[in-house]
């Protein structure tokens, strides 16, 4: 299911030296990108970045002071924000809250069905786990037909599997509907497997470039510090080889200590935390495809 | 029954008609606050309307839509917190009517019938002029019900699905508004919010979708009504305040059901 390559280079959006400030205090200052049909670009920042801010920018809901924000004529955009809290004193069923961005409702079943979470479409829209409620989002992003599709923290509040299969699943998307995304995240090495280009974003561009460029770049590894370098590796490493080795295998090669080494390792017990995790995370994933 | 009992009951019942489905919204939107400063603003109305000689009716669907006006242009505004905005406006609109009705020479202004309502005195003629209110707010309600529950759910994801969330809001804003003006009569400018609360409140329990909860909201007002009405006439107790009374008992009462 690949994207014709023609489609791939199609520009969507993009932000042109952006500087924006809010009561005074720089938020994003000489930030540019670009969103293209077919393809994930993945904002990573630290708390206070100015990630969500980016997001505003390009939704239109915040002006810059300066720079040119160009969305292309009539782009639909599918968003998902932040984790919402929904008043309890409405009573709406996830079904209605998905089919209140399309038109019909055998629309919105269709769309959780694509997200996984059909089986929700009676519940409640205030009973969701933080990943249930993800997928929702997803859903009803996807019935607007969307274009561009904008993810900010998607992960936030889901767990280490959820995460992946969450990611797992918005690539997948990507790949049949051809949109472009953009995914804002501080949340670093499970992120960008499958992206094709990172921006570090800490109110200007740190760096940027393909995942494993970015996490070897010294601005990065002094942004994150000694956190998900190794995390990084070691998933991206896991997924290309998960389908066909068994889960032992990938643990053995994940723990080889020349692998830590080369990655600039800080060597600290949260390191170790991140990787096993990562490492569980594979095995996790392999099993529900096998 | 007695004929002004009847249009008393009419009045009441076509109220409800309208604040069921507005009064669910206030509270989604948590805007009770928001009722209660367009209610009170409701008696600068009265106090214009008698002091420039024109209909009072007139007076207050001016002074309602002046004051939403208002409302609608401070919520753009970002340097004072909304509810500050609105207690000023509210309180000092509600001081503003009171101060210039004391103005108003020769009639003798009964301010009471104002604040609590006199759904007793309702005419045929305010009776039509209730009918046409309702049903002009029931057809743009019903026209701009999906974007705005849309709205009311989630603004940001509205926006970005194309909804015009501030011509919306705006609307919404109005049609409370034109409620306040025509609902004066009846429960007074002072307890108006509360018919819009308090049955939307009682009917949350019941409801599994945003429209059943609207329609039980209609249904308890109606109950409040009729029991308010009676309860005034054989008992002699002010109308207005035993409407609202009766709908705070529904509200207990489906308290107490939803713990059995």
């Amino acid at each position: 299911m690949l994207v014709p390559s023609s489609k791939d280079s199609e520009l969507l959006a993009s932000l042109d030296q952006i500087h924006l400030s809010l009561q005074g205090k720089t938020i994003l200052h000489d930030v540019s990108l670009k969103l293209q049909a077919g393809k994930i670009l993945t904002v990573i920042g630290p708390n206070g970045a100015g990630k969500s801010s980016l997001i505003q920018v390009l939704l239109g809901f915040e002006k810059p002071q300066s720079g040119n924000v160009f969305r292309r004529a009539k782009l639909r955009i599918g968003y998902v924000p932040q984790k919402i809290s929904i008043n309890t004193i409405m009573p709406i069923t996830v079904e209605r809250f998905v089919a209140l961005a399309g038109k019909r409702k055998s629309n919105a079943l269709a769309a959780l069905d694509e997200t996984g979470v059909k089986h929700l479409a009676k519940q409640a829209i205030q009973q969701l786990s933080g990943g249930e409620f993800q997928r929702v989002l997803l859903a009803r992003a996807l019935q607007h037909k969307p274009e561009l599709l904008i993810l900010d923290e998607p992960a936030q509040g889901v767990d280490v599997i959820g995460q992946a299969e969450l990611y797992e699943k918005i690539a997948t998307l990507k790949d049949k509907y051809g949109f472009g995304v953009l995914l804002v995240s501080h949340d670093l090495h499970l992120v960008m497997q499958k992206t094709d280009h990172v921006l570090c974003l800490n109110q200007h561009i740190c760096c940027s470039g393909h995942a494993d460029d970015v996490s070897q770049h010294p601005e990065y590894q002094r942004l994150f510090g000694n956190l998900p370098a190794e995390g990084l590796a070691v998933y991206t490493h896991n997924h290309n080889h998960c389908h066909d080795l068994h889960g032992d295998v990938v643990t053995g090669e994940c723990l080889h200590p020349e692998h830590s080494s080369k990655d600039h390792s800080h060597g600290n017990n949260m390191s170790e935390v991140d990787q096993s995790k990562s490492v569980s995370l594979a095995k996790e994933v392999k099993h529900k495809h096998g | 029954m007695d004929d002004f009992l009847i249009r008393a009951l009419l009045a009441g019942l076509l109220i409800t008609i309208i604040a069921g489905p507005l009064g669910v919204f206030i509270l989604w939107r948590r805007m009770a606050y928001f009722g209660d400063t367009l209610s009170h603003s409701a008696i600068l109305g009265v106090a214009l309307g008698l002091l420039l000689s024109i209909n009072v009716k007139i007076g207050i669907l001016l002074s309602t839509l002046l004051v939403a006006a208002l409302l609608i242009y401070s919520q753009r505004q970002k340097k004072l917190a909304s509810d500050t905005m609105l207690g000023i406006i509210s309180h000092s609109a509600l001081s503003l009517g009171l101060v210039l009705i004391s103005f108003v020479e020769g009639v003798r202004v009964d301010i009471e019938s104002w604040l609590f309502g006199d759904i007793l005195a309702v005419s045929w003629n305010d009776i039509a002029y209730i009918a046409i209110g309702v049903a002009i707010v029931i057809t743009v309600l019903l026209v701009i019900w999906k974007p705005l529950l849309s709205l009311t759910v989630h603004e940001e994801l509205a926006l970005v699905e194309g909804v015009n969330v501030s011509l919306i809001s705006a609307i919404y804003t109005l049609l409370i508004a034109v409620l306040v003006a025509i609902a004066m009569k009846i429960v007074g400018a002072l307890l108006i919010t509360a018919l819009l609360i308090i049955p939307a409140a009682t009917s949350r329990q019941f409801a599994r979708t945003p429209e059943q909860m609207a329609l039980f909201s209609i249904g308890f007002g109606m109950l409040a009504v009729i029991a308010g009405l009676f309860a005034s006439f054989l008992s002699d107790t002010p109308a207005g305040p035993s409407i609202v009374v009766s709908a705070t008992v529904l509200f207990l009462m489906s308290q107490i059901f939803k713990k059995v």
